[in-house]
């Protein structure tokens, strides 16, 4: 890169912190103390690498609340949630697995392949903000759910459910209540007991850690098949050898994200009240901003102005956003969660995620709101040209 | 495997390795255990005439618990007699070693060597 | 100047080639994009590095870079590999072969499929660790969908002969999945050559990081699999999940260092493995487990006859050395790779897997060979059996008092 454009896509990834690379670079070869064993052999080698892992999985849980032996590593968050979707489906009778319509594609397409082992699904509706609606999900309790899957905060807006309330109430009436945590972590208090899930799934990547480590947090009292069998590693819930690396990362990323919290929400949440004024002057729609959101989420779009073509040219000026979420911004459809808020699709397809993170700074907000005033304006100018 | 200082002790410097000739007055012989499941022990005892063990020998195959419950049962059974020797019991071999509970079958072989080589010593004076 | 333990476990993991962690060290501070992200450059950045690297792995085994899938590893790509082509192919058939001594991820995957309703053929092998191609083609049924054998065996480290094992399964139109986790660095593979249609990789077995592998999948003819991991259409489908440009970096790295050096390398590593071998072997009772020809240079795998095996693993502490795979070794459970190969459970106990690599110096084996001298004889000395031996009594006809 030649250039080093504003990083406002904190959502998608973020950059990893130095404190979390340094305690991962003897674990690479990288530093003066070389560490390399295998976490199953039985000699020196093996056991430090054992001793790193635990205490990377002590550091996770006390992060979440959770007991140590509740934390499984896996490769990331999409493969915790695909091994919370299809490993617990796998073990119970067939029935109905209901999720929200926002969930990320991670939670979506394992649940698609469910309904060829006589799996029903049941897409629980979001109203005009984003949240839960209320109706659908007393008619998705009626319908006696076995698994229920709904994201604590959503990626593209930012919107918050109310997961304790959900959990409780899908917990009694006998599912298990899986959430996806991957983008609260770090942003919101997170507590496995406080918030009564059966299982939960982080990401390290979205919260300074590296890319390649991610957990599901599950009640023992869940069984699970394996999404990966051979070697029994993570209490043969996911085998392979441990990325010991990413997962030592991992642990200290969470240790530091849970540290800096609360002061980094409030001045996120400062800088993002401060850059809506700004859209909405500029006569942004800012989507589900009624709803609890993210403090370092905005989700946004003008009118007859397109995401994809707004975003490249916010780019060209130096300020990396996303039109979408990372995984479905290859494809040309609108947000999918737009949609399920009922957004009208034109609108929707011109939607910009500013994402924030702890290096975003008040001056590189007031630059932006500048350049995207100037992008804006060129590009209506190229619109009534066109008309 | 975590082992006590004392089964590391034994098994760096094992007390009492060696043989008998075993046809030699006095020298009782006992082969507890079998290779199949890990543990081959050998505890020769020689008694005096007065019934008191006078030496004691032991050769084992087996993991470092095994060499150190045979190696303490040599020291423990010199100067004992036979009967006082038949006393010794596992769970004191175990308490001694600080045996982890995957290891106390090491003590019960031990335990089982005291008794085999005090059967082949009576065997012996009756013949 | 020794560094205690001796680390002689390369096919357990090996450090991370210190050339390889400078590659990857910058995709750890200022490149940090998701592969995914389309809209600005550090997306665009690290997919292109993602790019290069699926390049260079393609290079090592002469595949086209369209049929490397990058996966967590190879416990991964041996779970896409096995149960992404049976679920696909489960029209034509639900019958795997796969050989007794083959790695656990593939032992436990297929043991998976058979309680979703496949059936399974488990092979034994000759004394030597070999597949016996005739079994192997006997043991074919016309329901029979995928064959999967490993490349380089992890324990004993004997090379299966593939290119037979290929044309045979190529023949009779079954798909042939190859773990070649042990493999890259160590033997030629070239997959324009080699009728394989899936074979996986690791990362860290071959001087690169943890968390990475990979999975080729055939293009001509073209090979099908039913994804494991959904979400988001990552790898063309095949696996969903945010990539890690500094791992794929590292693993794209590593096997270009594999495809430079393994010529000169392999030279070098046979002298020490030589070496070590004549050493140990001047020790009487003690037995070469696998075949010594086809086997990679980097292992050797011995038992010591009476010697006890969790004894032996104490006496040589001062060694990095595994009893058994490294993904069993946590159980004592006796080596079921060893067991096929019809050593008894005493055998099977008391070897040990010495597993040479990269990094190993001559001064390191001169010292191993000189412990275990005095170590074995040390506790043969300690050894009733040993004595037995000696004597002349077969330990076979001797009734052990049950126990």
């Amino acid at each position: 890169m030649s250039f080093a454009p504003v990083y406002f896509d904190w959502n998608a990834t973020t950059p990893l912190e130095p404190l979390v690379r340094d305690a991962m670079l003897p674990w690479l070869g990288a530093s003066e103390t070389v560490r390399f064993g295998n976490a199953s052999s039985r000699h020196d080698y093996g056991r430090q690498a054992r001793a790193a892992i635990d205490e990377a999985r002590a550091r996770v849980a006390t992060a979440v609340g959770a007991h140590p032996t509740e934390v499984i590593f896996t490769s990331g968050g999409s493969e915790a949630n695909n091994l919370f979707v299809k490993g617990a489906a796998a073990c119970l009778k067939p029935g109905m697995l209901a999720f929200s319509a926002i969930e990320h594609p991670c939670v979506r397409e394992p649940a698609y392949q469910l309904r060829r082992t006589g799996w029903t699904l049941k897409e629980i509706a979001v109203d005009a903000q984003g949240v839960i609606d209320g109706e659908d999900w007393q008619q998705t309790l009626l319908a006696r759910p076995t698994l229920v899957s709904v994201m604590l905060a959503n990626n593209e807006t930012g919107v918050v459910q109310d997961i304790a309330r959900l959990a409780a109430e899908a917990r009694a009436s006998g599912a298990w209540f899986h959430t996806d945590a991957v983008q609260a972590l770090g942003k919101l208090e997170l507590d496995f007991r406080a918030l009564g899930v059966s299982a939960m799934t982080l990401s390290a990547h979205k919260i300074g850690g590296p890319l390649g480590a991610g957990a599901l947090v599950l009640d023992k009292r869940v069984e699970l098949a394996p999404l990966i069998a051979g070697g029994g590693q993570e209490r043969g819930l996911r085998s392979g050898t441990e990325n010991v690396a990413a997962i030592v990362g991992f642990g200290v990323a969470c240790e530091r994200a849970v540290a800096r919290r609360e002061s980094e929400s409030q001045r996120l949440a400062q800088l993002r009240a401060e850059l809506e004024d700004q859209l909405l002057a500029q006569g942004a729609v800012v989507f589900a901003r009624a709803a609890e959101r993210l403090p370092n989420t905005v989700f946004f779009a003008f009118d007859n102005i397109d995401g994809e073509t707004l975003v490249a040219k916010l780019d060209r000026a130096g300020f990396a956003c996303a039109s979408g979420s990372a995984c479905s911004s290859a494809q040309p459809e609108p947000s999918h969660t737009l949609l399920a808020m009922g957004v009208d699709p034109l609108l929707a397809r011109g939607a910009v995620r500013v994402s924030l993170g702890r290096d975003s700074t008040a001056q590189e907000l007031s630059r932006f709101v500048g350049v995207l005033a100037r992008v804006v304006d060129d590009l209506n100018k190229l619109a009534s040209i066109a008309v | 495997m975590a082992y006590s200082d004392k089964v590391l002790d034994h098994y760096e410097n094992p007390r009492n390795v060696g043989s008998f000739a075993k046809d030699d007055e006095g020298v009782a012989t006992g082969m507890v255990g079998a290779p199949a499941c890990g543990d081959v022990m050998k505890l020769q005892i020689k008694v005096g005439r007065d019934g008191v063990i006078e030496d004691a020998k032991f050769k084992t195959y087996g993991c470092g618990s095994a060499i150190a419950s045979s190696s303490l049962v040599t020291e423990w059974v010199k100067g004992k007699t036979i009967d006082q020797a038949l006393d010794i019991k596992n769970t004191q071999i175990a308490e001694e070693l600080a045996l982890p509970p995957v290891k106390i079958h090491c003590s019960i072989l031990a335990e089982d060597a005291i008794k085999a080589a005090v059967a082949d010593y009576r065997k012996k004076q009756q013949a | 100047m020794l560094k205690f333990p001796i680390y002689l476990d390369y096919s357990a993991t090996t450090p991370v080639d210190p050339r390889v962690a400078a590659k990857m060290i910058p995709w750890l501070t200022e490149h940090f994009g998701n592969p995914a992200s389309r809209s600005h450059a550090y997306g665009w950045d690290a997919e292109q590095a993602v790019e290069d690297a699926r390049e260079q792995v393609a290079a090592l085994v002469n595949a086209d870079a369209k049929e490397i899938i990058w996966t967590s590893g190879a416990t991964e790509s041996n779970n896409l590999a096995i149960k992404g082509a049976a679920h696909f192919y489960q029209g034509k058939g639900k019958h795997l072969i796969t050989l007794k001594t083959e790695h656990k991820a593939v032992l436990d995957t297929v043991r998976e499929l058979e309680r979703e309703g496949f059936e399974a053929t488990y092979l034994d092998v000759k004394e030597n660790g070999l597949v016996d191609l005739e079994v192997l083609k006997a043991a074919i049924r016309p329901d029979t969908i995928l064959v999967s054998v490993m490349f380089v065996n992890n324990e004993v480290g004997v090379v299966q002969p593939i290119a037979e094992i290929g044309e045979i399964c190529r023949d009779k139109g079954v798909i042939f999945h190859v773990d070649a986790a042990q493999a890259t660095g160590k033997v030629d593979i070239d997959l324009a050559q080699l009728k394989v249609d899936l074979m996986s990789f690791s990362a860290h077995k071959t001087y690169g990081p943890k968390g990475v592998g990979a999975l080729y999948v055939r293009r001509k003819p073209r090979v099908r699999l039913e994804a494991q991991m959904h979400g988001g259409g990552h790898e063309r489908g095949m696996r969903s999940g945010t990539l890690a440009p500094h791992q794929i970096v590292g693993m794209g790295e590593a096997f270009r260092l594999a495809r430079e050096e393994m010529a000169s390398e392999n030279v070098r590593v046979r002298a020490l493995r030589d070496k070590l071998l004549n050493g140990l072997t001047e020790l009487e009772a003690t037995f070469v487990n696998g075949d010594t020809e086809q086997r990679v240079p980097h292992n050797l795998n011995i038992s010591f006859a009476y010697v006890e095996g969790e004894s032996l693993i104490m006496a040589v502490k001062d060694i990095a050395v595994s009893s058994g795979s490294a993904c069993t070794s946590a159980s004592l459970e006796p080596s079921y790779v060893l067991r096929a190969l019809g050593r008894n459970d005493e055998l099977a106990h008391s070897s040990i897997r010495f597993s040479i690599g990269r990094f190993t110096t001559e001064e390191e084996v001169d010292f191993t060979i000189d412990l275990l001298h005095k170590k074995i004889h040390k506790l043969r000395e300690l050894s009733p059996l040993w004595d037995m031996y000696k004597e002349g009594i077969d330990l076979d006809t001797v009734q052990w008092a049950a126990h």
